[in-house]
């Protein structure tokens, strides 16, 4: 089960909010095929925000095709987002690779820099 | 059930007969099923609003229509939380609690009430006027949602509450609204307290009501622009605020067509829109919800 964490200051829409951090939890293997997202009534008892901004939220992932509402049951995860888990071979590497990072002296900044510059390299044309 | 909460035209209160008005020419319509913010200054009108719609006042001119019926009717359906909080101080907790389900013996809904009053660390032994303003809130707030309203009007319900208990009770709250449908009507001066938690809007300002309907629907019918101040001309459109620093010119409108091509916009905040709307008494009202009564919104 996720909790959502509603950042008032970001700027952005509480509804995207949620569907971000879904979908974060989608890739980080967090929320898996067949799991059910919070019900409207518990994500606003525990972050006082409108129920309508969690469903149009929900409506959101259910037209991506990544959860489905099933009457009286509940919202369910459908399918999964992207191929890195968190407990992934990939992951371990990165993780590898960051610790050389910071021993080579490197700050976030320049790992960040680095890391999207080869993100761009390897993926352009696709939005980020 | 009803699929308006609330409904007025051409509604007024006068208190006295040479007093002046407290609200006048209302004219709005709430859909079932909102969580509506009552914002406006001090004096705007909101208490009067409530009490009207609890049923507690009659109107000098003008109608409203609630849950679908007279204010006097529905009131067995309404929770209505006051301003002041009116208890019974020599009652204890407990008992103000077994009072509300006397009164209400077909809907009284004894968890909630019991909920909402344990969130508060509150012995139930306690009287009434041992507590304190946040208590007095708390059991009140349990008093109106055990009564599971349809509708419930809380006038300034959050003014008394640390911003822990804000929190906790607005959560309460919204989660009543998610199970059972109930709309909503919550009146405060900070919009920003609000925003969050509400998808209508209705402000009041000097007796009047200046904006009504959907917030979304509301913030989308405006922009705020910016531009040379020479060159701009807006009249083609509805200006709320305008003004001029130096060469630029940077206004709230509500755009009637096209733009010129040379103004930057961005959409405004509700607190923008509401005290835009504030300092310009004399800008137009907008009710934006839709004009049918009936019939289902998909």
């Amino acid at each position: 089960m996720v909790e959502f964490r509603i950042d008032r200051h970001s700027g952005v829409a509480t509804y995207v909010q949620i569907v971000q951090q879904t979908k974060q939890a989608l890739r980080l293997g967090l929320l898996q095929p067949g799991d059910r997202l919070p019900t409207a009534r518990e994500v606003v008892e525990a972050t006082a925000i409108n129920p309508n901004t969690v469903l149009k939220a929900y409506r959101e992932l259910e037209r991506e095709g990544l959860v489905e509402a099933r009457r009286g049951l509940g919202t369910f995860v459908r399918r999964s987002l992207g191929a890195a888990p968190a407990d992934s071979p990939l992951r371990a590497e990165l993780e590898e690779w960051a610790a050389k990072a910071v021993d080579a002296g490197l700050d976030r900044d320049d790992v960040a820099a680095l890391f999207t510059a080869v993100l761009d390299k390897h993926f352009q044309g696709e939005g980020s | 059930m009803s699929d308006t909460a609330l409904e007025a035209t051409g509604l007024g209160k006068r208190f006295g007969r040479r007093g002046g008005w407290a609200l006048r020419d209302a004219a709005f319509r709430l859909p079932a099923g909102r969580v509506c913010a009552l914002v406006g200054p001090n004096g705007a009108g909101k208490s009067t609003l409530l009490a009207l719609a609890a049923g507690l006042l009659p109107p000098t001119e003008g109608r409203l229509t609630v849950l679908g019926g007279t204010p006097a009717g529905a009131r067995a359906r309404v929770g209505f939380v006051a301003q002041d909080k009116p208890l019974y101080p020599q009652l204890t907790v407990a008992e103000t609690l077994r009072m509300g389900a006397d009164l209400n013996p077909e809907r009284w809904d004894a968890a909630t009430a019991e909920q909402v009053v344990a969130g508060g660390d509150l012995d139930p032994r306690s009287r009434i006027r041992s507590l304190s303003g946040g208590q007095r809130t708390r059991v009140a707030l349990a008093l109106a949602l055990g009564k599971r309203p349809e509708l419930l009007l809380l006038d300034e319900p959050m003014a008394d509450l640390d911003p822990l208990a804000r929190h906790e009770l607005m959560g309460t709250l919204m989660a009543e609204a998610a199970q059972y449908g109930t709309t909503i009507v919550m009146s405060s001066h900070v919009v920003a307290e609000l925003e969050d938690s509400c998808d209508h809007l209705l402000l009041a300002g000097s007796g009047r009501i200046r904006l009504a309907g959907e917030i979304d629907d509301l913030l989308a019918a405006h922009l705020r622009v910016s531009g040379a101040a020479e060159s701009t001309d807006l009249s083609a459109h509805t200006v709320v605020e305008s003004r001029v620093t130096g060469r630029q010119l940077t206004a709230l409108i509500r755009p009637a067509g096209p733009l010129p091509g040379d103004l930057r916009t961005s959409v405004p905040s509700l607190e923008e829109l509401v005290l835009a709307h504030l300092r310009n008494p004399g800008a137009p009202a907008l009710s934006a919800a839709p004009a049918v009564t009936q019939g289902s919104a998909a």
